[in-house]
């Protein structure tokens, strides 16, 4: 299967603010795992390859090299916890250990129900409002243990 | 107490700060307007910048206004030229950028037509990490804005100064905070740093001339060029003038990015803005800016917070990020989490960082777990010295291996107290405070 024409066109302006195409690869790699299913799957980067007349390899070397990008699918909801040092000193290993049991991920996996992937992050520049996850995109700070229910209940 | 002069952040506590009409009614683009109409040649804007004695806030101190002077003479080199904004705020501890972008996207815009004028420059480039989606979004929106307002494109405010702001999303990678790893992540690469020289004002982006300015840097200018370089050098320290936005974090009362003049004691900053220690604890280690710049004994918080006198003190100012470990924390644990980023941010290149932050991270985690042995001790030291100064393409391996000496230098009690004891002696740190959601990276 081709990419989207959606997508494609999307691409064919990505291109238009660079003097060479191939810059406009990471940013094209985030919409298509946006669009795509959360991830980079090995069809999506054959056809960025040929989109941005590269080798398949060489946009695996990209995907590979940068953590935002995952070569797997993820359950339906993407829980980010930060655990460098700022957060790991207000708490962010407690934080993690409530995450995972009322998700039932396991860290850097997935739950059975597909509901929920949980991942340690590095550093996401929230440290003076330590600690925090990244659910879906979406900033959490300031959090208490007791918080963590809350916010991951409501994901269907 | 008065707090001293403020201006970085002025405009990033008024409702709708990040919009256009608030920007212009509070001082935003008249140090554009100024420059384009007076005018104010290229010679003379960086004569400016140069004698405000502006200094890059990214973590190295470089002078701006001389950085930029090192573009290549343009009646000579008719190769496009570049600037490219560094928002890949990404060292362990910093937030501040994130606060400018977020809150007051037109300063940030302003500062970056100043400089592509000031180095004529027809593009610029905005590399912002991708997780600060509200950042980008925020960015995003402004150049929309300015584009419609005349700002940004073709012979801005009428004069034959053209320039475009172009948005990036990086994808997660510590090092392409790195300005070379970041061109390189901008061309669509891996963010591998590349060996200096050639430079970037030689050979940059897409080889051609290119500078990389950090994004308080840039945000800086507009306020030097309305009130003059007298005015700023008022403020902060002889050989660090202006004010540098700290972000404390860790084991305070209030955490938060503060705005202070270079040159404060870090002991005013913790007493003053963030509360003091919480709980009332015992200040028991501290590091000055960023997790790069390692750990401080807390007999030293009151070194001033620039870039000299912390040399001075066997540091350095960094990105100005504070991070506060109270009694109860283990410094061996602190340093375990370091290592371990600076092992996976990596990027492998060199065999010294790849195989050094590798070990860094193993011998720091067993010395924690209670599993370490004396010689581990010297065997840190000695791995340290094997990795930096100097030895690397970039810096990331000094990164790793200044933390690892200063605990060995101030802390080697705590970790020969792990070895002894055969675990960790200290009880886990603190658990978080406050029960309150804040949601900001939407």
């Amino acid at each position: 299967m081709s990419l989207p024409a959606e997508l494609v066109a999307e691409f064919d302006e990505l291109v238009t603010h660079y003097p060479e195409r191939r810059a406009a690869l990471i940013p094209a790699l985030h919409r298509c795992q946006e669009e795509l299913g959360g991830w980079i799957s090995p069809e999506t980067m054959e056809n960025c390859a040929s989109y941005f007349e590269l080798e398949p390899v060489e946009v695996y070397g990209v995907v590979s090299f940068y953590p935002m990008f995952r070569l797997t699918p993820p359950g339906r909801h993407v829980v980010k916890v930060c655990h460098n040092i700022s957060c790991d000193l207000r708490g962010a290993r407690e934080l993690l250990d409530e995450v995972c049991r009322v998700t039932g991920a396991s860290n850097h996996g997935t739950s059975n129900d597909g509901r929920f992937s949980v991942e340690t992050v590095e550093c996401q520049g929230a440290c003076t409002a330590a600690p925090m996850f990244d659910l879906n995109g979406v900033y959490h700070e300031n959090l208490a243990v007791t918080d963590v229910q809350r916010i991951l209940g409501g994901c269907k | 107490m008065s707090k001293p002069e403020t201006y970085l952040l002025s405009r990033t506590t008024l409702p709708d700060s990040h919009t256009l009409a608030v920007s212009r009614n509070n001082g935003g683009y008249a140090a554009l307007e100024t420059v384009l109409k007076q005018p104010i040649s290229r010679e003379d804007l960086i004569g400016i910048v140069k004698d405000s004695g502006l200094r890059g806030r990214g973590g190295a101190g470089f002078p701006t206004g001389l950085k930029w002077s090192f573009m290549p003479d343009h009646a000579k080199d008719p190769r496009p030229r570049y600037v490219a904004v560094n928002a890949d705020e990404s060292e362990p501890g910093t937030c501040k950028d994130r606060v400018l972008m977020e809150r007051d996207p037109h300063g940030l815009l302003e500062g970056i037509l100043l400089a592509a004028y000031a180095m004529r420059c027809e593009a610029a480039y905005v590399y912002v990490r991708g997780e600060y989606r509200k950042s980008y979004d925020q960015l995003a929106a402004a150049i929309v804005e300015a584009r419609a307002a005349n700002l940004i494109g073709e012979n801005i405010l009428g004069s034959d100064f053209s320039c475009e702001i172009h948005m990036h999303k990086g994808a997660g990678a510590y090092i392409c905070g790195e300005e070379t790893g970041l061109m390189e992540s901008l061309e669509g690469k891996r963010g591998h740093p590349r060996p200096k020289p050639p430079f970037p004002a030689g050979f940059g982006l897409w080889a051609s001339p290119t500078t990389v300015n950090n994004v308080e840097t840039l945000f800086n200018v507009p306020f030097i060029v309305n009130r003059g370089a007298a005015w700023y050098k008022t403020m902060g320290s002889d050989a660090s003038p202006g004010n540098i936005l700290v972000g404390i974090s860790g084991h305070v009362e209030r955490p938060g990015v503060y705005e202070v003049p270079l040159g404060m004691p870090a002991s005013q900053i913790l007493e003053n803005y963030a509360g003091g220690m919480w709980r009332g604890r015992a200040l028991k280690a501290w590091i000055p800016g960023g997790s790069s710049t390692g750990f401080l004994p807390p007999e030293m918080v009151g070194v001033a917070m620039d870039h000299d006198s912390l040399k001075a003190a066997g540091s350095m100012l960094g990105t100005g990020a504070m991070i506060m470990l109270d009694e109860t924390a283990c410094v061996v644990r602190a340093m375990s989490v370091m290592a371990r980023f600076y092992d996976h941010e990596s990027c492998g290149q060199c065999s010294q960082c790849r195989e050094g932050t590798q070990w860094l991270h193993q011998i720091f985690q067993r010395i924690e777990e209670g599993q370490g042995r004396m010689e581990d001790i010297e065997l840190l030291s000695s791995l340290a010295h094997g990795m930096a100064p100097g030895k690397t393409i970039c810096a990331l391996a000094d990164a790793a291996a200044i933390p690892t000496h200063s605990i060995v230098r101030h802390f080697r009690h705590e970790l020969e107290a792990h070895v002894h004891q055969g675990c960790c002696p200290y009880r886990t740190s603190g658990a978080p405070a406050q029960p309150e959601t804040v949601e900001a990276g939407s």
